[in-house]
């Protein structure tokens, strides 16, 4: 049904739309600013808005403390290296389900989702014991398993929808003009499915970024990203709130930016099959 | 070289036999078309030519190598399907490309047989341009292009004209038809069109209900259809089937009479009835007649014929074209 666009009505919504979008980039905004404030200012009630005393001696401490570099590198490795796995994984995987599916289909994909629903750290404790006797604690081997892991049904899942979309008969066609498998995959299912793997890439890269529970638990400065960067900054010995948002705010930069230049690729992605 | 021989070639899904046993054999240079009704395992059997499918049983024979477990890349088959399945991301030149560079071909051979396979199919203006902004019947060359390049045993068609036009269809039935006379490669074509079947092929195979009922020239499906069901099924009007006395008087249980082989009169000897429907066509008028006892028939006749709706009209079948059927079913022979 079309509504009609009165003045009123467009006036309305995009007001509400900015209020909503503002709630939710709040908590950045905020953490941007507090790691401009002294910690004083930082801790002070009321919040101070806009109007404080402007420093960017936090960065200063932050890099004289702790490697940046090092961290952020690491998270480049475990995001890049898992989503990499996880798609060589998840793309023979997607390309049976759409194609040759059977009566058990349906269940293996949600089974694979249930996997998901279980908090990890149910799990923590074998893990931990794997970990350890396969010496792989605070390795980035290890790490980039558990994450690829933990994040291979939701690239299935949006594999397979993207997947779902290509007509049988065009794959069908590379079948006949004497494709193989492997050829069928790489020269015709994955251009045609290019815009449905970059965002799956995408997706998996910023969960595989952000992911903290594992990669707090299972390292401490070797194979250590950028959370546990973060997290060193909530210590035994008093919280250092302006410290601590100069860490996060460092910390999310690179996502953030990459989030930025891909916006539209990642709502395609996360809406896609949703509507017909 | 290319024939293709099944021998009792089974299918089922599950449960449902789609295909309970088909043998039929496929001469090399022939074009064969399978015509049914939609749901009657026409497509299917194509697929389990092209390996597409996988049989239940049986065996399927290129040039006398049973290929039940050869995969559709290495039958040396080429197809094309009802919605043309171009690659979408490759120009023309790349998609007719597509197979020869599959098979490994040096560059400037491809080439060569893309311009080549392009002039014969007036692509050649095309080559560059992506399958999205081509027009439907040009797609349908491309795709046909695509199956010739390769220098296949046989080429499969599914279906490969009815998303197009009804002018566009013709023209292409002619084009697909010399363009395999030209290249004597073997075909076998799906279709749920009689006309495009008596048309295109040198033998027909009438499946119904995944059996083949009759396989034929087209001029032997008309003149001796086995059965009921290739009777109703051949043939434009329907033919005219009567049962009772005058069925049972020629030792049948059914006798039918195509609409084409019926003279009408005005008064006389025949099934007398009343012409409920004229349908006046210019060459032909075909006249539903109802007759009492009987049902309707329906009647081709040659011009016009001066007979309207509630007229009289005196039926006379051609004694020489009349068919028998027994209580099977099945023809009788004459």
């Amino acid at each position: 049904m079309a509504r009609k666009r009165t003045t009123t009505r467009i006036v309305v919504s995009t007001v509400s739309a900015w209020v909503v979008g503002f709630i939710f980039f709040f908590p950045i905004l905020w953490m941007i600013l507090t790691s401009f404030k002294t910690e004083l200012d930082a801790f002070s009630i009321p919040p101070k808005f806009l109007f404080f005393h402007w420093t960017t001696e936090n960065y200063a401490t932050v890099q004289e403390r702790s490697n940046y570099v090092h961290h952020a590198l690491n998270s480049v490795i475990l995001a890049g290296g898992s989503t990499l796995i996880a798609l060589l994984i998840a793309v023979p995987a997607a390309y049976a389900m759409a194609f040759s599916p059977t009566k058990r289909t349906r269940g293996t994909l949600m089974w694979m989702l249930s996997t998901k629903m279980m908090p990890p750290v149910g799990v923590l404790v074998p893990i931990y014991l794997l970990f350890r006797d396969f010496n792989l604690l605070d390795s980035r081997i290890g790490l980039i398993a558990v994450l690829c892991l933990g994040n291979l049904p939701i690239v299935i899942w949006m594999l397979f929808t993207y997947f779902k979309e290509i007509p049988k008969d065009i794959l069908e066609a590379a079948r006949m003009d004497g494709a193989t498998i492997g050829k069928e995959m790489v020269y015709i299912l994955m251009p045609m499915a290019v815009p449905g793997i970059a965002s799956t890439l995408l997706l998996n890269v910023i969960l595989a970024w952000n992911e903290a529970f594992w990669t707090l638990n299972l390292t401490t400065s070797t194979a250590a990203p950028l959370t546990v960067f973060i997290a060193s900054y909530s210590s035994p010995e008093g919280l250092f709130w302006a410290k601590l948002s100069a860490a996060s705010t460092l910390a999310i930069a690179p996502i953030l930016i990459i989030g930025w230049f891909s916006q539209k690729q990642l709502v395609r992605g996360l809406t896609f099959g949703a509507v017909k | 070289m290319g024939s293709i021989q099944l021998q009792d070639v089974r299918k089922s899904f599950g449960n449902i036999d789609v295909i309970p046993g088909a043998s039929l054999k496929i001469e090399d240079g022939e074009f064969v078309v399978f015509v049914g009704p939609s749901g009657c395992g026409k497509s299917t059997l194509l697929r389990l030519i092209a390996g597409l499918e996988d049989v239940t049983g049986g065996h399927i024979l290129i040039d006398g190598v049973d290929v039940v477990d050869t995969p559709p890349a290495k039958r040396g088959l080429s197809m094309v399907f009802q919605s043309y399945a171009l690659y979408p991301h490759m120009s023309v030149r790349g998609n007719i490309a597509f197979g020869l560079k599959m098979a490994r071909m040096p560059k400037a051979e491809i080439d060569r047989k893309v311009n080549e396979a392009a002039g014969v199919l007036n692509l050649t203006s095309y080559l560059e341009r992506k399958p999205r902004e081509l027009s439907g019947g040009q797609r349908q060359r491309v795709a046909i292009g695509r199956a010739i390049v390769r220098e296949p045993k046989a080429f499969l068609f599914d279906e490969p004209l009815s998303n197009l036009d009804a002018a566009l269809r013709v023209n292409m039935r002619l084009e697909i038809a010399r363009l395999q006379k030209e290249l004597g490669t073997t075909a076998v074509y799906v279709t749920h069109d009689q006309v495009e079947a008596m048309t295109m092929a040198d033998r027909i195979v009438v499946l119904h209900a995944g059996r083949i009922e009759q396989f034929g020239s087209p001029l032997e499906l008309y003149e001796r259809p086995a059965n009921l069901f290739v009777a109703g099924f051949i043939g434009s009007p329907r033919m005219n089937f009567v049962e009772g006395p005058d069925a049972e008087r020629l030792g049948a249980r059914t006798i039918g009479v195509r609409p084409e082989h019926i003279t009408v009169s005005r008064s006389g000897d025949g099934w007398k009835g009343m012409v409920s429907v004229a349908e006046h066509l210019g060459s032909d008028t075909f006249l539903y007649v109802e007759v009492p006892g009987i049902g309707t028939l329906t009647v081709r006749t040659p011009g016009e014929l001066g007979l309207r709706e509630g007229d009289t009209a005196v039926l006379t079948p051609d004694p020489a074209r009349i068919h028998r059927f027994d209580a099977n079913g099945q023809a009788i022979a004459s």
